[in-house]
């Protein structure tokens, strides 16, 4: 067991799946001798070789495209997407031909890659460095949906993700990329994809969050004198609704805390899963936690824009006195 | 300081045999060995006869929209006779020839446009990537494809069909880039065939060639007669030996020209003069080749009734086969969409036809409720 931080069980995982697959190899924008600008492959290419750790040409349709080749052509390409502002580019590859790729040829070709992208905010970066659009990508048939929110969760889900068939989007919350520490094995383990994880039990209410809001989640739940349980889903697709079902039908009431915009946000098909599964369990309306229909502020106020625990003490209030 | 010229180049256009069935004995020798050159053109034949039966398919209901190859037949087979049978071809959608040539079931392709995706579900031993409907996107997968080969160390490399409408989209330019810089294997081949729908190419260039668009990246470039098999085949060979021996990229631009309509759902004559048109039938690449088998005594009118009869032979059983596969499962398009399905997919699938979306079939138990459809 080692005390690691997110960025370090990521950079684990990688170097442990390359090391069991020579398969395995990375791509993207400053990931070779600088080790990333988050310094998430830190030592990889020093460790593996620039032919496994490619510093690639500045173009991010560049990146998803060739690695779709390279996956097509039987390797495990992990491309990296520096910024999850910057995906725009690369939007078409991943949702025209990587989502579609095992359908449209029944299963001919696969395009097993898994894309690793900093998302969210939170830390003070430049205009177009704190979006949150995991939605997007949940919304593309043929994609799995990945957050982690804790450094354990992130190396087990990055070696599922490495691991599996289809291509996974995987989203680091850039946020708790340091923000603490964990126990993390040394040994390789795998957390499913598509499996939620109950962070604390409680009997009154659920919150069911994901990524970096877990923090803000936690706090609110200790300043609170209610029996909560946190769900953090881990998955956003295929999302683990059994586990939220569950949790529902025993607490009656919901909150959903996410830092991407309300409408459309993963929240408002979750809120509905919810109706449909749990309807007369319900003692409360569904509640919303969430960024703003808004353009994501500049970081002076980027906290006001988050859901923080403050906002999310509020909803907890509103739910349990309803 | 003085003003000195830092790069200087030229882009070559290679011609063997011209229009008029002149054939450069000195370039042309040995490209093309005589057995396949008609091999090659009884292929040509068949293509030319598979367009027309396409049009009519489409015209009577039979199939969807097609995009007829007329006219263009010499390029992307003229590349696949040049390459290894384990070269990949990716392809956009106007390179039946080619494909064909290497081992693509004529019926795949039919099936691709008659709305069922088995008709992409190719063989991987072929080496043949499925048609890439968005323009220009899979000339990036090319890239990638010879990257991993180059990576595994093997011979393997990757020739990228598409027009010269598509060399205006952003991916052409990132794929040339990422293909120079990295060192990959790969060939990129532009059929500029004049028009991209109803946009000529002017539009889409304003350089006096299109092949000097590689020069930027540092690649190899060259024009070639798109409609002179011989040309296409020795200019392949070239660059396939380049990517082979030093895995570099070549760019190759195949002069040539639409005859038909973009699609069956287009109109030609709305935007494109007729003498234009009529000017290119005269260099049609199969009037061409015939012209000089004929001049070598390879070919006969007998020998061409009986390869049209063979043509005609081999496009009725391919449609044949097309026509006649059972339909799809109306499950199919849930099953391929992942490795395994998700739970929730799996209940979207059971329930489709007996149940609203968001109702789990277990809060209805008891409920009496007929499926319209069971095949799963």
């Amino acid at each position: 067991m080692a005390n690691l931080t997110l960025v370090q069980a990521i950079n684990l995982a990688l170097i442990q799946e390359m090391e069991a697959d020579d398969r395995v190899m990375l791509l993207g924008e400053d990931v070779g001798p600088n080790g990333g600008v988050f310094r998430v492959t830190d030592g990889l290419h020093a460790r593996f070789g620039g032919d496994r750790v490619v510093d690639t040409p500045l173009a991010e349709s560049g990146i998803i495209g060739t690695a779709i080749g390279l996956a097509m052509n039987g390797l495990r390409p992990v491309p990296e997407i520096q910024f999850e502002g910057f995906l725009g580019p690369a939007y078409d590859q991943i949702t025209t031909h990587a989502a579609r790729m095992r359908t449209r040829t029944r299963g001919a070709f696969t395009v097993p890659m898994v894309v690793r992208v900093p998302i969210g905010g939170g830390i003070h970066a430049p205009e177009l460095h704190s979006d949150s659009p995991e939605a997007i990508y949940a919304h593309h048939p043929g994609l799995k949906v990945v957050m982690p929110a804790s450094p354990y969760d992130a190396k087990g889900l990055l070696i599922s993700a490495i691991r599996d068939p289809d291509p996974v989007m995987y989203f680091e919350p850039k946020r708790i990329y340091r923000a603490f520490r964990e126990e993390v094995p040394e040994d390789e383990y795998t957390i499913p994809i598509g499996e939620a994880r109950v962070v604390s039990e409680g009997e009154e209410l659920t919150i069911v969050t994901w990524g970096a809001p877990v923090v803000q989640c936690m706090k609110a739940i200790e300043n609170s004198e209610k029996s909560i349980e946190l769900i953090d889903l881990r998955t956003i697709y295929p999302v683990d609704i059994d586990a939220i079902e569950e949790s529902v039908k025993k607490t009656g009431r919901c909150v959903i805390v996410h830092e991407a915009p309300k409408t459309c946000g993963f929240g408002a098909e979750i809120a509905t899963s919810i109706m449909e599964r749990c309807f007369l369990h319900l003692e409360a309306p569904v509640q919303r936690v969430t960024g703003f229909d808004t353009v994501m502020p500049y970081y002076k106020l980027e906290l006001e824009y988050l859901p923080e625990t403050e906002r999310i003490s509020r909803a907890i209030e509103e739910v349990a006195a309803y | 300081m003085p003003v000195k010229t830092v790069f200087e180049t030229k882009i070559d256009h290679v011609s063997i045999l011209d229009e008029n069935g002149n054939f450069d004995a000195k370039l042309g020798k040995g490209v093309i060995p005589d057995q396949d050159a008609v091999a090659l053109f009884e292929h040509m034949l068949t293509c030319r006869h598979l367009d027309e039966v396409a049009f009519k398919l489409q015209r009577s209901g039979r199939m969807g929209t097609y995009p007829e190859n007329r006219g263009q037949e010499a390029t992307s087979l003229g590349a696949a006779y040049a390459l290894d049978k384990k070269d990949w071809l990716v392809p956009c959608y106007r390179e039946n020839a080619g494909l064909f040539w290497r081992g693509l079931p004529i019926e795949m392709v039919l099936l691709h446009w008659m709305g069922d995706e088995r008709g992409n579900q190719i063989d991987n031993e072929l080496c043949i990537t499925p048609l890439a409907i968005p323009i220009g996107t899979q000339m990036l997968h090319a890239t990638g494809l010879a990257w991993a080969a180059k990576y595994r160390q093997e011979k393997q490399i990757a020739c990228t069909f598409f027009g010269d409408g598509a060399t205006s989209e952003g991916d052409f330019h990132e794929a040339a880039n990422f293909a120079a810089n990295l060192d990959l294997p790969v060939i990129f081949f532009c059929q500029n065939n004049g028009w991209a729908i109803s946009v000529p190419s002017k539009i889409q260039c304003s350089a006096p060639t299109v092949a000097q668009r590689g020069l930027a990246y540092g690649m190899d470039c060259v024009q070639v007669d798109g409609n002179d098999i011989f040309a296409v085949v020795k200019v392949t060979r070239d660059a396939a030996k380049l990517a082979r021996e030093k895995k570099r990229p070549t760019f190759i631009e195949a002069v040539t020209y639409r005859l038909g309509d973009h699609t069956t759902a287009d109109d030609a004559r709305r935007y494109r003069d007729e003498k234009e048109v009529e000017s290119w039938k005269k260099k049609d690449p199969i009037l061409r080749l015939e012209k000089y088998l004929r001049e070598k005594k390879l070919w006969t009118d007998k020998k061409h009734e009986a390869a049209l009869a063979k043509a005609r032979e081999t496009v009725t059983a391919a449609v044949k086969r097309a026509e006649e596969i059972a339909d799809p499962k109306i499950a199919d398009f849930f099953n391929s969409m992942y490795a395994e399905l998700p739970a929730d997919l799996k209940r979207q699938r059971d329930t489709m036809c007996t149940h609203s979306l968001g109702l789990d079939p277990s809060q209805l138990e008891g409920t009496e409720r007929q499926a319209v459809n069971s095949q799963h």
